[in-house]
């Protein structure tokens, strides 16, 4: 958190409303997301009690086990969800592109692709521990599941550890998102809360919000008292009706919820680099999708060394890449940059259009501006520059003082003798510029799996599906 | 009597467990929780009867499950539990004697374990034990807080390792952080107060290892694993305030002669006192709320409460209240960053750049 949302949120408590920290959307919002509302038997690791889920806000599918210590019903459970998500992930691999790559075969990305939507954080960790808890059941052998359990598994896993990539939209908590874009008057830990983030929002702050009689949590815990006064002694008593009704009425108030906070986040405009972060999404479900269709195994309980150290890199980068596209999407977020004297913008006072450098065949066009700035400017002469106004432009800081700095444009500028018209700012204009770029890094050299050198635990075993893994049980 | 004891009144004093020592590690700089844990006070009731009652609560099907899973470790004298300390200490034991502590009567528990303890070290043999319910005693700003874990301390060649058996899953050898954090906490007061028991033997402390046996339900089944767990950190937090804990009669100074916390029971139990004097008495003392009291303290509603009513930026967490350095109130802060506010001497960094960062709102917001 930033100085900047520090001070909207002490706005936001002053005003006794949440206040924008963002401008514009910086997540994909799908047009039929599915909204999930996942519940946890209390004091199990992974035992499902119930989930709300739907593609239309009044269609609401209800999933419970209504008795949660019952192992058949709990894969039951598991098959219906199955029954729900995999119709719905399936839908979207009809319609594909085909993406030509430098160095590489082309390859076939979908049109477009699914997104999930959790209430929270801890949602999105119990979805993944109910993917680690099915994904290596068998149809066959002893202890057979529906043969659409373990599928639904390696998809659960999947969406699970996708969504810890920073900048992936395809499943998202959405107290995360209502967060990155409102500061509300409470602390980041309250505002893990929808019901109370919702209200910061919409009406004010309300004390309801953290009354589970209201609002019931949402989820995947569900409130103690619930479970001692209802829950309890409706499954001591074996009546599935009464457990249904009762869960029922705990997730329906959050898909209101959730529904509303959907309309939140469409009524803000989509950011630039949205598009873009989705493309990558729409590529990684693909990928997903051809692994399975090719049968490969469930994913690993744990990445193998090399595995990781990849993992780890690619999440770096993008989480970088994610950083400075906000940045350049919303004049908010560059303002926190600017606050830190990282950039600067201002208004255009002076330029040299067809300064340049070099003699003869080498002589290129480099144009200066002035820049006239307000900001606290920490940039060293030299420094290489980027513009949200023209994005495939680079420039360098040539000086900075009293409030004027002079920037030379180095990188696109053609090789004509004067600039076409527009690329040059001119003066009167408002522009900025950073010493943020999303400068693309290679991946770092690793090696392969079975080259993985004695330091690191050598390289893994390769992963035989066992009869163990379809055994393990599941109380 | 006791000016701590006067803070409580009739209440009758609520024992200090290990979670709440554990959490009183959390929150140093808050005199309001010092003042209340050092007398005894029972911070729920309280709590309740201001009408903030804490947030907290725990299923019965939690309760159930931890109960079934402590069982099942400690089934036929710890049978399961010692096929695990042979593994995870890599200990040759080839039989350990078992002690139930709770064998004999409550009031003698304590001293109970103290002798069976000092036999043990004194012991030349190397032959192992697991003590069951054992009770350790651990001073408390001069009281002495009696500590029932659900723990085991197991014993072999002269060092003693504390067994914690908690109900949340290690699944492919991952746990949910804040819960070993939270266990390594509470573990920590145990290793503390048997080391504090042995040096009152005149034993060597360290003979009680810093690592803890924690002993979880491994992936989605019932059957406990048991990891290592380095305690050392946690217990150099805890001694430092336990020490700074024997600074409550400063605190107590402080306070006006007649300030009591009493609830006044009736003869029913329930308190008689009225709220709101309740509540202007606890207001004499300083609270530090902060937002992870919401997980930790009893009180911390009625804190919250407080720190909206004066509009303190501890409200919005630690990470703001840091960032905000030096100026404690919303409205000053934002009487500062509108320029409304004149800042005070230390203040013109922090106020150059709020009134930096309120240009910059307003100008991309407009």
């Amino acid at each position: 958190m930033s100085l900047l949302t520090s001070l909207a949120r002490l706005r936001a408590l002053e005003e006794g409303i949440a206040q924008p920290i963002a401008t514009v959307r910086h997540c994909h919002l799908a047009e039929r997301p599915m909204v999930l509302i996942p519940l946890r038997m209390s004091g199990e690791a992974a035992a499902p009690l119930a989930a709300l889920l739907g593609t239309r806000r009044d269609d609401p599918r209800l999933l419970v086990v209504t008795q949660p210590r019952n192992r058949d019903l709990r894969f039951a459970w598991a098959a219906d969800l199955a029954a729900e998500l995999l119709p719905y992930i399936g839908s979207f691999l009809a319609g594909t592109e085909t993406v030509e790559r430098k160095n590489s075969d082309p390859y076939e990305r979908v049109l477009d692709a699914p997104q999930i939507l959790v209430p929270n954080q801890a949602g999105i960790a119990f979805i993944r521990l109910l993917g680690r808890s099915t994904r290596f059941r068998r149809a066959h052998g002893p202890y057979p599941v529906p043969p659409t359990v373990p599928l639904l598994g390696r998809w659960l896993t999947y969406f699970g550890e996708r969504a810890t990539h920073p900048g992936s939209s395809l499943m998202t908590a959405v107290t995360e998102e209502l967060g990155r874009h409102w500061a509300s008057g409470q602390s980041g830990l309250e505002d893990a809360n929808l019901a109370a983030l919702t209200a910061w929002i919409t009406t004010g702050p309300s004390d309801d919000a953290e009354d589970p009689l209201v609002w019931p949590p949402a989820g995947p815990a569900t409130d103690p008292g619930f479970d001692a006064e209802v829950l309890a002694p409706a499954i001591e008593a074996g009546a599935a009706e009464r457990i249904t009704e009762a869960l029922r009425g705990q997730l329906e108030p959050t898909w209101r919820l959730m529904w509303q906070a959907v309309d939140l986040l469409r009524e803000l405009p989509e950011g630039a680099s949205v598009e873009q972060r989705w493309e990558q999404d729409r590529g990684s479900f693909s990928a997903m999708a051809q692994h399975i269709a090719e049968g490969a195994p469930p994913q690993a309980r744990r990445d193998g060394a090399v595995a990781a150290a990849s993992r780890l890199a690619r999440m770096e980068r993008a989480q970088a890449a994610y950083e400075v596209q906000r940045a350049y999407d919303d004049p908010l977020v560059m303002a926190e940059y600017r606050l830190t004297g990282e950039a600067f913008a201002g208004e255009v006072v002076e330029t040299e259009p067809e300064h340049s450098e070099g003699e003869g065949r080498s002589r290129k066009l480099r144009p200066l501006v002035v820049v006239k700035t307000d900001d606290p400017v920490r940039l060293a002469p030299g420094t290489a520059l980027g513009t949200p106004q023209r994005r495939a432009q680079g420039a360098q800081l040539v000086e900075a003082r009293d409030g004027l700095v002079t920037v030379k444009i180095t990188k696109g500028m053609g090789r004509g003798k004067t600039p076409a018209p527009g690329s040059v700012p001119e003066v009167g204009e408002r522009v900025c510029y950073t010493s943020l770029t999303d400068d693309f890094q290679g991946s770092p050299a690793l090696p392969e799996a079975e080259a993985t050198p004695w330091t690191h635990g050598g390289p893994p075993r390769e992963y035989a599906p066992s009869d163990e893994d379809a055994l393990e049980e599941w109380s | 009597m006791n000016r701590l004891d006067a803070l409580r009144g009739t209440t009758p004093p609520k024992p200090h467990d290990a979670r709440a020592i554990a959490a009183l590690a959390a929150n140093p700089g808050c005199a309001r929780r010092a003042l209340l844990d050092g007398a005894g006070i029972d911070k729920d009731a309280t709590a309740r009867h201001l009408g903030f009652p804490a947030p907290f609560g725990q299923s019965p099907f939690a309760i159930t499950r931890g109960n079934a899973f402590e069982a099942l470790v400690k089934a036929d004298g710890c049978a399961e539990l010692l096929r695990m300390l042979r593994e995870v200490l890599e200990l040759p034991v080839a039989e350990v004697a078992y002690h139930d502590v709770e064998n004999v009567g409550a009031h003698l528990r304590h001293t109970h374990t103290r002798a069976l303890i000092d036999r043990a070290a004194r012991d030349e043999h190397d032959s192992g034990t697991i003590y069951d319910h054992p009770l350790l005693g651990l001073e408390i700003a001069g009281h002495t807080a009696y500590l029932e874990p659900d723990v085991v301390a197991f014993q072999l060649g002269g060092r003693f390792h504390i067994v914690e058996i908690k109900s949340f899953a290690v699944i492919d050898g991952q746990a949910d952080p804040a819960a070993v954090a939270a266990a390594a906490r509470q573990a920590a007061v145990y290793v503390l107060a048997l080391r504090r028991m042995l040096r009152e033997l005149g034993h060597d402390p360290l003979r009680v290892a810093h690592d803890v046996v924690l002993v979880c339900p491994e992936n989605f089944a019932n059957r406990p694993v048991a990891t290592l767990v380095d305690v050392r950190r946690q217990l150099a937090v805890l001694e430092r305030q336990l020490s700074r804990m024997t600074g409550l009669d400063r605190l107590v100074e402080g306070l006006p002669e007649e300030l009591t916390f009493d609830l006044l029971p009736g003869e029913d139990g329930l308190p008689t006192r009225p709220a709101a004097e309740l509540a202007d008495a606890l207001r004499r003392t300083t609270a530090r709320y902060a937002p992870d009291c919401l997980s930790t303290c009893d009180l911390c509603f009625f804190c919250r409460d407080e720190a909206r009513q004066e509009g303190a930026c501890d409200l919005l967490g630690r990470q703001v209240r840091d960032e905000l350095g030096g100026v404690a109130s919303a409205e000053e802060a934002l009487g500062l960053a509108d320029g409304s506010r004149a800042p005070a001497e230390g203040q013109e960094e922090i106020a150059r750049l709020l009134r930096t960062a309120e240009r910059l709102r307003r100008e991309c917001l407009a």
